[in-house]
């Protein structure tokens, strides 16, 4: 009897259901940011030595160019989306009980969302005003 | 008895036949490991230079506010990070960042499936700790050519 389903692998089966849908997602997306984040952090770095001693006007223009706008705009949400990431399994490993645990991350993740807004709005602020 | 707030609680307490409640004896936790291991110290100081960086982002926010502000605002926070105290918080960071990129990158050659052997792995982890010095010795040095 060759049924379609019999075909089937056991993870054809399960994929698309329950923790097979999207258990690794938390674990994948913070090495994806991970990886993302090594050249733009190695950027902004060299960048910061390049800006050091520049003046307030030299460092509006230099935020303000499209190539490190768009990159800072990267940075940011990469660096906060692989903090909040990382600050949440600091915080699910120590924090008990339940409630405690869930209260923390959810205050650490609007924490991190209203960092990487206002971040985003100055760069946007200071693109438009140049 | 006090009200259990985790679940594993229910294996850490009990009753004695005559029904008084007994807190059982813990088996030893943290204090049987030699903290100082290679697995356990690069472990563990990578968590905590993550939490550092987190902490150290709130300059990054504050210097884009402060510029995009107006000139008051970024002369404050210029002035805060050529300070004494300034530059020692961003040399910590700049150890702290270089420790958990270098710690980061061994994690996903891990991921890749390289290096659970134990001599590489106490080889990699001695590369993390050389290569932060190194690096952060040489971002500050660049640093303050590019500044004098």
């Amino acid at each position: 009897m060759n049924s379609p389903a019999a075909m089937r692998t056991a993870l054809g089966r399960v994929r698309g259901l329950g923790s097979a849908k999207n258990g690794t997602h938390h674990w994948w997306m913070q090495r994806v940011t991970s990886l993302a984040l090594l050249p733009l952090t190695l950027w902004f770095v060299v960048s910061m030595i390049g800006l050091a001693g520049a003046s307030y006007v030299e460092t509006l223009l230099w935020i303000a160019a499209p190539f490190n706008a768009v990159l800072l705009l990267a940075l940011i949400g990469l660096t906060f989306h692989h903090m909040a990431a990382g600050l949440q399994v600091v915080l699910e490993d120590y924090l008990r009980p339940e409630s405690r645990r869930m209260f923390a991350v959810l205050a650490m993740k609007a924490v991190c969302a209203l960092l990487a807004l206002a971040s985003a709005v100055a760069v946007i602020r200071i693109v438009a005003a140049a | 008895m006090t009200t259990p707030h985790d679940a594993r609680e229910a294996l850490m307490t009990g009753r004695r036949s005559d029904g008084t409640a007994v807190r059982r004896p813990l088996s030893p936790h943290l204090q049987v490991y030699d903290m100082m291991q290679m697995s356990s110290l690069s472990s563990i100081l990578t968590r905590i230079t993550g939490v550092a960086w987190s902490v150290g982002t709130l300059l990054l926010v504050w210097w884009l506010v402060a510029a995009a502000s107006g000139e008051d605002a970024f002369a404050a926070a210029q002035w805060f990070m050529g300070s004494i105290l300034g530059l020692l918080v961003l040399f910590g960071l700049t150890a702290a960042a270089w420790y958990h990129t270098l710690a980061g990158v061994r994690h996903l050659l891990w991921d890749w499936g390289f290096g659970f052997e134990l001599p590489t792995m106490y080889s990699t982890g001695r590369m993390v700790f050389a290569g932060t010095a190194v690096l952060t010795v040489l971002t500050w040095i660049l640093a303050l050519i590019f500044w004098g």
